[in-house]
């Protein structure tokens, strides 16, 4: 390795002229370096944070032609709750019926299970894109991989994903949301408020029908 | 048994060459390497699976801590400038040129404008402790916080990316306020900041 040599001669002693070759090894310095700039190189990457991009709908009021129908097999509510719970509903609400909302958590077990079961022909083709992306290697560019996956996230035939929050919910919950939409690759999401119906669903499930018995269901 | 016999043989290489680039690049390295700035309260973002990265420059950042105040982040000393002198022309304030150059090296806004010019006035290390009690108000009657916002738009430009940074455990309301006057502001592209987490398996 590196080394640094010096003649000695430093030190005569009577008549015997000492020659001393110091010998530095610089091995660990080098070592040093190297572990030093392999941290510097993923520190000043990996630091920056991440974002996740997200469009709130206007608060215009839409006519009636704008508003786009969907099918009821293709929708489905997400109501998150207080306590890292998430209540969903297909479809249109039924409101006699309590047991139409539906109680899960952020789980893979949960949340992600139902989603991947109504989206999976999408889920299906995302997972042969990423396949394909992984055989070619270098051969498949970002931006192919990207207006790729697009074209298949927004097929019409995907599901439509309504998000409300309630006001017990916590930003984590959202996110965590909002992160469920990526992973099961469902494009159309919305973030939008409660309504009366849907507390008036929350209410029902959670005193498992005795609610909706006393109180009327709202009109809409 | 090989009748052939290898020779030993001493290999020394001088790597006096190599230790010498690897000074360099770790000095590299370490002068480009970025500080963080400083916030007024740390948060704890959310875990996604999302990897886009935050735009190197020309953002607005959102600071909500979990009480919901609000403070903002401009990245450009210019544009920073010129917010805060139309911050001024509209609540009527004149500001000195050492309390715009405060304002600048101050990392964060986050105090009401009727306070501005006290707090600029104060040192550094006091600014820190005082900010935290504060944030930008932005209830219905007094909302300034869509006011700096729209400034920063107009200054900014329309490239200009607006990134929102919560704690994990804000309550939804709190940023619910925020993203609602955002929209108020036809504003209705914007980024979560996240911290990165792996894809789960199976899917």
């Amino acid at each position: 390795m590196a080394e640094v040599q010096q003649s000695g001669g430093g030190e005569e002693k009577k008549g015997k002229p000492k020659k001393q070759t110091l010998r530095v090894d610089f091995t660990p310095m080098v070592d040093m370096n190297m572990l030093l700039i392999t941290f510097f190189m993923f520190c000043t990457t990996l630091s920056k944070p991440q974002i996740m991009d997200i469009a709130m709908p206007t608060d215009q009021k839409l006519t009636d032609e704008d508003e786009v129908k969907v099918k009821e097999s293709k929708a489905i509510t997400l109501i998150l709750g207080e306590d890292n719970k998430v209540y969903y509903y297909t479809g249109m609400p039924n409101y006699s019926d309590y047991t139409t909302l539906k109680e899960t958590d952020y789980s893979p077990e949960g949340l992600r299970k139902v989603l991947l079961e109504r989206n999976a022909p999408i889920v299906a083709k995302m997972r042969e894109l990423r396949q394909e992306k992984f055989e070619k290697k270098n051969r498949m560019s970002e931006e192919e991989f990207k207006t790729r996956s697009k074209e298949i996230k927004e097929d019409k035939d995907g599901q439509v994903v309504v998000i409300k929050p309630t006001s017990e919910a916590s930003y984590k919950n959202l996110v965590d949301a909002l992160d469920e939409m990526q992973i099961c690759s469902i494009a159309k999401y919305a973030i939008v408020d409660m309504t009366e119906g849907d507390q008036f669903l929350l209410e029902n499930l959670k005193s498992k029908g005795a609610y909706g018995a006393s109180a009327a269901p709202p009109k809409n | 048994m090989g009748k052939t016999k290898v020779k030993k043989q001493s290999t020394f290489i001088d790597m006096t060459a190599m230790s010498d680039v690897t000074v360099l690049l770790l000095t590299f390295f370490m002068l480009t390497a970025t500080f963080l700035p400083k916030e007024p309260v740390q948060v704890m973002t959310p875990q996604s699976v999302s990897e886009v990265k935050v735009p190197e420059y020309n953002v607005l950042n959102i600071l909500i801590d979990p009480q919901g105040k609000v403070f903002l982040n401009i990245d450009k000393p210019e544009n920073k400038k010129a917010i805060l002198e139309k911050m001024g022309q509209d609540y009527g304030i004149t500001f000195t040129d050492k309390q715009i150059r405060s304002f600048i090296e101050q990392t964060h806004i986050g105090v009401p404008m009727n306070r501005m010019a006290a707090f600029l006035d104060m040192p550094l290390s006091t600014q820190d402790s005082e900010i935290k009690k504060w944030g930008v108000p932005s209830d219905s009657v007094n909302d300034q916080f869509s006011r700096w916002v729209q400034h920063a738009r107009e200054i900014g430009g329309d490239d200009m990316g607006i990134a929102i940074k919560a704690d994990q455990s804000t309550a939804y309301p709190l940023v619910d306020k925020v993203l609602k006057s955002l929209v108020k502001m036809k504003e209705n592209r914007y980024s979560l900041i996240t911290s990165l987490r792996g894809m789960p398996e199976g899917v």
